[in-house]
């Protein structure tokens, strides 16, 4: 018998030199063939008759000093920042707390409230992450009413009609996606359910609303919801269009989180059943984390619609963010600065809503267990 | 003698279960007693008069052709698949619509699947004790050293803390089976468990079975690996069309099959 042979591994080599670099990177991306080179040029060209003005509008030239308009109307060349520097309360924080600037310490410091009670969700290792959930969901709102409307405390009291701007886009959205999140849940099982009447009552549900324009929900949450409670009894502008943001919201994120179970494998729901899991075990432990995971894309781009569809609530009287903005600009004192006013409120939202999407983009990657199914 | 297959009868009008009394809670002598067991899906008749009584202990390997029913049949025992005619009593307990029978029942029976469905998000040791911990209500301490003792056992400890997709195919097979043996169940059910392996993979499963085979397990196994039945089944049962066609231990059946099927079956899995 022969004596049998030992193969040795070749050892692993660096690749070569042209295949790394930031020349290799340009030559491959930006110059790469002759279509390739002209696009990057005319692209570099546009770009240079777009930014330089700009920039010049914008910053270089732009007023920001003094409060009134006198001095942006002898500086026509730059934007008005000033504008925006004197109706930044009005703006961000609606009509009461624009006219009473003592007291916008009240919304800040339920934002700010909110901000160091969401803080310790994002650290790895605390231990009451669930307890501290709790509270933000139950106990959280009522200390953010009681701050930012007053009569609880004893303080001014700013009536809801009167919240507006930031700070009205920021209590509508965020409500409306924290409400609709479970009940999309709901929703999106209710759909797949093997119960006709369940299944029958999420379809003709979701598609009613999904069949609707938000602003005519709103419309009808404004008109219609009145006429359920007795004669007499105000019912809560803001309220109703909360209840009517919710609604809507709940369709569009049970459709995309039914996107997330259909991806789910039949056997992740055999091995659940085989292992004795009940319905709600199994949806809970092993499939809606999955089904969630899958979906965050397209939850999340519902939620960045919702923030910008805030906006329509002025359908029903209420001025968010770009209303607020808008009107500002309408005043006598600052005629003629809209654009100023538009940016702004887009350089807003842009703000928040890519702070949104750059941390679904965290999530996921967070999320990732090197799984494909 | 040659089995053609007979004229499929049209399935039941009620869908339930037969025998409406309450279900057998007795001691029956059988881990798995399958009586007149018929099923279809559809107008498609794939199960046809399966009777079959495994007693406690007893290793059993199921082959046959694919779509002969062999995992419809395995799958019937654990109710993955509802029966439209016959009786199914697995360790006394009747299989009805009745959903407490079926969850007494999936608490004593495990299963390994073909394609493994190891759950991606959790970790070994989680895919391990979320069963025990909310199906038993077992003491999570407790549910965590079970898991490593049957890790230990199933030659992995060491990956407890890792995804199943961080796994090769083998490893996560073998977590598998040691998932479902968390549970302390009294029936482990396979489904062509190395169907989807590697080649290289294949051995390092069949030992792990070996190895349950030798506790005394009461075992179904749906395989074409023969080497393994050769080596552990107390019989092998051979199906075609929905049909057992011959069951037999293992020497008689590999070396004196009864039916020309079951001959040309054999002649063509082994020939290779």
């Amino acid at each position: 018998m022969n004596e049998l042979l030992t193969h040795t591994r070749l050892p692993d080599r660096a690749p070569p030199v042209s295949e790394v670099g930031i020349v290799h990177w340009a030559k491959k991306h930006l110059f790469g063939s002759v279509s390739n080179t002209i696009m990057t040029l005319v692209s570099l060209y546009i770009l240079y008759l777009l930014i330089p003005p700009l920039v010049n509008w914008a910053l270089l030239k732009a007023n920001i000093s003094g409060t009134d308009r006198s001095v942006c109307d002898a500086n026509a060349a730059g934007a008005c920042w000033t504008f925006i520097k004197v109706r930044f309360n009005q703006i961000m924080f609606g009509l009461f707390y624009g006219s009473h600037p003592d007291q916008i310490w009240r919304p800040v410091l339920a934002f700010f409230m909110l901000v160091g009670l969401l803080t310790p969700l994002f650290i790895e290792k605390f231990p009451f992450k669930g307890m501290l959930g709790g509270f933000i969901l139950l106990v959280y709102p009522f200390i953010a009413f009681a701050l930012i409307h007053g009569a609880w405390l004893g303080l001014p009291v700013a009536e809801t009609r009167e919240w507006g701007g930031f700070l009205l886009t920021f209590v509508l959205s965020s409500i409306g996606i924290v409400a609709a999140l479970p009940l999309g849940i709901l929703l999106a099982l209710g759909r797949r359910s093997e119960l006709p009447v369940i299944r029958s009552f999420s379809i003709f549900y979701i598609e009613l609303w999904r069949g609707t324009p938000l602003i005519t929900v709103l419309f009808m949450a404004s008109v219609l919801l009145p006429l359920f409670f007795p004669a007499g009894v105000e019912f809560d502008k803001v309220l109703r269009a909360l209840i009517g943001i919710t609604m809507f919201q709940s369709a569009y994120t049970a459709e995309a989180i039914r996107g997330g179970l259909q991806a789910i494998p039949k056997g992740q729901f055999e091995a659940a059943d085989a292992l004795g899991l009940s319905y709600w075990k199994k949806m809970i432990f092993i499939v809606l984390p999955q089904a969630l995971k899958i979906s965050i894309p397209g939850i999340v781009n519902t939620f960045i619609e919702l923030f910008k569809d805030t906006s329509l609530v002025s359908i029903i009287g209420l001025l968010d963010l770009l209303n607020m903005a808008q009107t500002a600009s309408q005043s006598i004192e600052w005629k003629g600065y809209d654009t100023e006013a538009y940016i702004f409120a887009a350089f807003i939202f842009w703000i928040f809503c890519y702070g949104i999407s750059r941390y679904s983009q965290n999530l996921e990657a967070k999320l990732d267990r090197g799984h494909r199914n | 003698m040659t089995d053609t297959p007979p004229p499929p009868p049209t399935p039941p009008v009620a869908t339930a279960a037969t025998t409406p009394e309450a279900p057998a809670t007795g001691n029956s002598e059988y881990s798995i007693d399958i009586r007149g067991l018929n099923k279809w899906y559809g107008s498609f008749h794939v199960l046809k008069d399966i009777n079959l009584q495994v007693s406690k202990g007893e290793r059993i390997v199921i082959c046959g052709p694919s779509g002969s029913g062999k995992s419809t049949m395995i799958r019937c025992i654990n109710r993955l698949e509802e029966h439209q005619e016959g009786t199914i009593i697995v360790d006394g307990v009747e299989l009805t619509n009745d959903v407490k029978n079926i969850d007494t029942v999936r608490r004593e029976v495990g299963m390994v699947f073909q394609h493994f469905n190891l759950f991606p998000h959790l970790t070994v040791l989680e895919n391990c004790t979320l069963a025990p911990i909310w199906v038993r209500k077992t003491p999570k301490k407790e549910a965590i050293a079970t898991a490593m003792q049957y890790l230990e056992r199933v030659r992995i400890p060491e990956q407890a803390n890792k995804y199943p997709g961080q796994l090769s195919g083998g490893q996560q097979q073998r977590v598998a089976i040691a998932r479902s043996l968390c549970m302390n169940p009294r029936i482990m059910l396979f489904d062509e468990p190395t169907s989807a392996l590697d080649p290289e993979m294949i051995s390092e499963v069949l030992d792990t079975m070996i190895d349950l085979a030798e506790t005394g397990m009461t075992m179904l196994c749906v395989t074409h690996e023969m080497g393994f039945a050769k080596q552990v089944a107390d019989r092998v049962i051979f199906m075609d069309y929905g049909e057992i066609v011959e069951q037999a231990p293992p020497e008689e059946f590999f070396n004196n099959p009864k039916h020309d099927r079951t001959q040309l079956f054999l002649s063509q899995i082994l020939a290779h």
